[in-house]
């Protein structure tokens, strides 16, 4: 349960030094040491030419038998009977998991009268839907959410559980971890099964997207993740399949119940759908004033397309922070993804790398948002923004006959 | 009214920088701070003891170089301070860490709140209130973004969700964790820097001293294991247009209707 430089093999070339986001590792009398900054995440292991650094594993832990927990089960996050669309991309992430480990893809559906439902998780590949129903459960609430969850997965033992990383996924899913003692990592972009140990690779963003880290959890079941919004591709619905619904009481006397929800309030303007977007049109600090805001409305009214920002431009005012694309904010895959005026700070490409065609438009040809775009203009976005808008006019009225 | 409000020390990580030759992390002159999320936490358990008296206790686990975050907490007006630190820690993930800190807010005792920030800038997992509410066996609500009324026995607050916001009645003793919509955090005073640095204590607190049980601390305790980390791949440099502005915007609307992207 360490990492340590072996001294014997490490030959002092301090390449492991810049390595360690955490300036942990300090060179004395020419030779690498780790001090008490070490969080063992691991970033210098690869990096020694000579293998001098390894980490101690732990051992698996006894009494934990993973092999008892089969399957693979996604949350159907609902509310006010609406399911959300983050349900139908687990469902097809899950089913890939599920295929790969040869298991059943269930999904687990709580409310009050929301067995309607079920037909479009099993569209969206769930072999099996788990319902819940209580009018106890309308609303989503921490404490009955937690025990209804908890009580499915003791009866039933799943390998693998995926909720979505909403505002209700990320408040259920640690306090189910918590009371299951099991991992749970968050916002993951990338799960796979190691299938020879039989244990879901999750890869997610780490240290404010500057790093990736692959995470695992060796000897606890159930394996939990969060996924945000957008990351997941959901299968093309089959309503000629279905499956098979399973009941489950819920024991309301058995849960101690300390909140209440008094209202719901939605707020107008503060959805805007990102995630599902095919062409995203962001601006940057770059595109500055209100004036800036509507260059950038207006090229997304030409495309078809939603408006998104980095957080810059959100924090000097520029646009809300629902437009917000990046690390803090959404995950967007657009096939056109136009960025006006952005830099291209590692957090707002951790929200938009996974978009088809990126186009950065920057004055700063030293930008690193051109080391990700496919193509770049180097220029003010002021000038070369209604040049383009202008342009796209000009192949439009050449599309008409 | 007793409230314990737990911080993390972080690299500010909107700071970090690359070496564009090697690819790897530029550390030098990271600034750590506390994480920003924490202060609103800070912010909002200072004004409501201010409001109806009480104290403040600032908790966070971490290497021993947190005690400089600690005394920014009491420059801010926390009473005291407590840093939760031991090699027996290292290594713990979010599970781990809140039953470490679960196991310290039992030692303080009698509380009503205890505040987190939603989340930290390095880890972004906002998992450590949920679970440390969890191993309390206390009730919690998260994305808390305005606190509507509050008494000794319950506390009502806004809760944001991605279209609007709920409005939670939560009997205490309760964790909430802020949003930084929640307030907007003060700066220390000169004196209170002072005081903070030159006359106040950060108390240490072991493992063994708040009664930890060794096998669910550090890494031994994390059921979750960092595999690999790895820079995230990026793609290749791509096509710079070049000419005039107008040359540039000409050859992108061509190869963006060629690929039926317009």
């Amino acid at each position: 349960m360490a990492v340590i430089i072996d001294k014997n093999k490490c030959v002092g070339c301090t390449l492991c030094v810049p390595a360690c986001p955490f300036a942990a590792i300090d060179m004395v009398k020419g030779i690498a040491v780790i001090n008490d900054q070490c969080t063992l995440c691991g970033a210098c292991l690869e990096i020694c030419p000579v293998t001098a650094i390894y980490r101690e594993e732990e051992q698996a832990c006894e009494e934990c038998t993973p092999q008892s927990y089969q399957g693979v089960w996604v949350f159907a996050e609902q509310r006010q009977g609406q399911m959300l669309n983050i349900a139908y991309e687990l469902l097809g992430e899950g089913k890939k998991l599920a295929g790969a480990l040869g298991v059943e893809l269930s999904a687990v559906l709580i409310g009050a009268d929301v067995s309607n439902l079920a037909p479009d998780l099993f569209a969206y590949g769930a072999d099996k839907v788990y319902l819940v129903e209580d009018k106890e459960l309308e609303l989503y609430r921490t404490e009955t959410y937690t025990a209804a969850f908890v009580s499915l997965v003791k009866k039933h033992l799943p390998e693998i559980i995926l909720m979505g990383a909403t505002n209700i996924g990320r408040d259920l899913a640690p306090r189910v971890a918590g009371r299951l003692v099991t991992g749970l990592t968050a916002d993951c972009t990338e799960l796979s099964v190691d299938l020879e140990e039989r244990i879901l690779l999750q890869t997610r963003p780490a240290f404010g997207g500057n790093l990736m880290a692959t995470i695992l959890c060796p000897a606890h079941r159930p394996q939990m993740a969060t996924v945000r919004p957008g990351v997941m591709k959901k299968i093309t619905p089959d309503y000629q399949k279905s499956g098979q619904l399973v009941r489950e009481s819920y024991h309301s006397q058995e849960v101690t119940v300390r909140t209440i929800v008094r209202e719901i309030v939605k707020e107008a303007g503060k959805v805007v759908n990102l995630e599902d977007a095919k062409i995203v049109v962001s601006g940057g600090r770059g595109m500055g004033s209100a004036e800036g805001r509507a260059l950038l409305e207006k090229l997304a009214a030409k495309l078809g397309g939603v408006v998104g920002a980095s957080r810059g431009a959100v924090d000097a005012g520029l646009l809300p922070s629902a437009h917000q694309v990046g690390q803090t904010g959404k995950t967007v895959h657009p096939k056109l993804y136009i960025a006006c005026g952005i830099s291209g700070a590692i957090q707002h490409v951790a929200g938009m790398q996974g978009s088809q065609v990126i186009v950065a438009i920057n004055k700063n040809p030293a930008a690193p948002i051109f080391k990700v775009a496919d193509y770049g203009i180097v220029g003010d976005v002021h000038q070369v923004v209604p040049l383009l808008i202008a342009a796209i006019d000009e192949q439009n009225a050449k599309k008409q006959p | 009214m007793k409230i314990v409000v737990c911080i993390k020390q972080v690299p500010n990580t909107t700071e970090v920088k690359f070496d564009p030759k090697t690819g790897t992390l530029i550390r030098e002159g990271l600034p750590t701070i506390i994480n920003p999320e924490d202060k609103n936490a800070l912010e909002e358990a200072v004004s409501i003891a201010s409001r109806v008296g009480g104290q403040v206790t600032a908790l966070s686990m971490g290497p021993a170089q947190a005690d400089y975050a600690l005394r920014e907490t009491l420059a801010m007006g926390a009473t005291e301070a407590i840093l939760l630190s031991d090699r027996a820690f290292a290594g713990a993930d979010t599970w781990a860490t809140s039953y470490a800190l679960a196991k310290a807010v039992e030692k303080i005792g009698e509380y009503s709140l205890i505040f987190c920030g939603r989340q930290a800038i390095d880890g972004d997992t906002a998992q450590v209130g949920p679970e440390l509410a969890e191993h309390l066996d206390i009730p919690h609500v998260t994305y808390v973004r305005r606190i509507v009324s509050l008494d000794d026995k319950c506390v009502v607050v806004e809760r944001a969700l991605e279209d609007g916001y709920e409005v939670v009645e939560c009997q205490l003793p309760a964790l909430l964790t802020t949003l930084k919509e929640l307030n907007v955090p003060r700066f220390p005073s000169a004196s209170g820097i002072v005081t903070a640095f030159d006359e106040k204590k950060v108390q240490v607190w072991t493992a063994e001293a708040v009664g930890a049980d060794p096998a669910k601390i550090g890494l031994k305790g994390s059921p979750t294991q960092v595999k690999r980390t790895f820079t995230p791949p990026v793609k290749g440099t791509g096509k710079i247009l070049t000419g005039t502005h107008k040359d540039a915007v000409q050859q992108l609307v061509q190869e963006l209707a060629a690929k039926q992207l317009l």
